[in-house]
């Protein structure tokens, strides 16, 4: 047989990739769930060493079904907000059937675009602490992490932040360097400010509580994640001025109780 | 076994390592080798993809169209990447998380696509699985004595287990990948200063 006819050449190469195709196809359904699982436990772990439930790497090295139960133990309530502060839906905290909302792209739009139908999520730990996901772009992909928020809705208790394809010991330190998600522990949000944090160039000089320097020779992933906390922090600005306010008035019945 | 098939497997161990006398494969050795884990998971990675896809090509030799020979010898490769990258993420995902885009990478490795095109492409199926195999394990033995060293002298630790006293202050240039570069010139070095036949003249 002529190998080298043009008939075969473009027959051949057809049934290769056919072949090929369907053989990822099987395997991406077979590895789907587990892969599924393994995301979910590393957003868990990631929210949960926002809010001080110890170390990220411990965390992970504990399996998917320790952090799952980690979590159920700690979490407090889950639901989601709309962009006026309004409770939508409750999301389930059950251990064997956690929800998260990690599909965060298409919300990053919703929430740009000040969409009716944007869904944030808010997780409420035992703690205290409430966790907010920020989300937006950095050098060269997605960066993204979590922001931890104590009982009065400005001050952080703590933060996280992972990223897609930052340029390792530049971008990538936003995820790799301790000391910078360290840095936000005990920072506020100005919600009423022009900017509600401030993440850039020698912005720690102004002394201001909600400035963090951006991290050198990291421009870019610095502006993305200083964009993704204000966008995000923002779009959060009603619900925790409600929460706040409730926080507020619950402290006063206690008080007037006392009296 | 028979000498020739002996060869097969020895020779890309020592006398014509991948990394160390063919220099093939060296941007992922410098990226790869800061931890010992993410190395041996790396090196396997590379055995299993060069086996595999060498063992494949081999099989379809006699069909492959010439003219297009390579593009089939890469969507063997690529089939085998997926496969792998597919199964760390399911199976072993913090330290495929950590080796993030090098899995993929491996694609674009020298060693796969060199072993094909010289080797499996002439040779039955068991001899070009071997060869495959050897050449990824002569990858992944260079891969793991660089990680070795960087992890002992750049975080005193092996496999995340503290080796060396807290009193030892880890040193930064290890982590960064120059002093990969470094560390495999001096294998290189010492390999040729055994081997008197690799020395130019």
């Amino acid at each position: 047989m002529n190998t080298n006819s043009n008939v075969y050449t473009v027959v051949y190469t057809t049934i290769v990739v056919v072949v090929v195709a369907a053989v990822l196809a099987f395997a991406a359904m077979q590895f789907k769930p587990r892969q599924i699982a393994n995301v979910k436990a590393e957003t868990l772990s990631q929210m949960m060493a926002a809010a001080q439930l110890g170390q990220k790497e411990e965390l992970s090295a504990m399996g998917n079904d320790a952090v799952l139960a980690k979590y159920a133990e700690n979490i407090d309530k889950a639901f989601t907000v709309d962009l006026s502060g309004k409770k939508v839906r409750d999301l389930s905290t059950d251990v064997n059937d956690i929800e998260v909302i990690d599909n965060l792209k298409p919300q990053d739009k919703n929430i740009k675009a000040a969409s009716a139908n944007a869904e944030l999520p808010v997780y409420v730990f035992k703690s205290g602490v409430t966790v907010i996901p920020i989300y937006g772009a950095g050098l060269w992909g997605p960066v993204w992490g979590y922001a931890a928020f104590n009982a009065d809705g400005c001050t952080l208790a703590g933060a996280y932040f992972d990223h897609a394809s930052e340029t390792p010991g530049l971008g990538a330190k936003i995820k790799d360097e301790p000391w910078f998600r360290e840095k936000f522990i005990g920072k506020k949000a100005d919600f009423e400010g022009e900017h509600i944090f401030n993440l850039s160039k020698n912005a720690e000089e102004s002394g201001a509580d909600n400035a963090i320097d951006a991290i050198s020779g990291a421009t870019m992933t610095s502006k993305g994640l200083n964009e993704a906390i204000n966008v995000w922090f923002a779009a959060y600005k009603p619900y925790f001025k409600a929460a706040a306010a409730a926080a507020v008035a619950v402290e006063q019945t206690v008080n007037e109780q006392e009296d | 076994m028979d000498n020739k098939l002996k060869e097969t497997i020895l020779n890309p161990i020592f006398k014509g390592n991948p990394i160390t006398v063919l220099v093939l494969g060296i941007c992922s050795s410098l990226a790869v080798t800061v931890q010992l884990k993410g190395a041996c998971v790396m090196a396997l990675s590379v055995i299993v993809v060069t086996g595999l896809s060498s063992l494949l090509v081999s099989l379809l030799r006699n069909t492959i169209p010439n003219r297009v020979r390579i593009i089939v010898q890469l969507v063997v490769v690529a089939l085998m990447v997926i496969l792998v990258d597919q199964f760390l993420k399911a199976y072993a995902y913090s330290v495929g998380k950590q080796l993030s885009v090098y899995i993929g990478l491996i694609i674009t490795n020298c060693i796969v696509m060199g072993r094909i095109e010289a080797f499996a492409l002439g040779n039955k199926p068991l001899p070009s699985l071997l060869d495959g195999l050897a050449n990824g394990f002569g990858y992944g033995m260079i891969l793991v004595i660089v990680a070795f060293f960087r992890e002992l002298l750049g975080s005193g630790t092996l496999f995340g287990f503290r080796v060396l006293p807290e009193a030892y202050v880890p040193n930064n240039l290890v982590i960064l990948p120059p002093f990969a570069l470094i560390l495999l010139g001096c294998i290189i070095w010492v390999q040729r200063a055994v081997d008197k036949d690799l020395q130019e003249n």
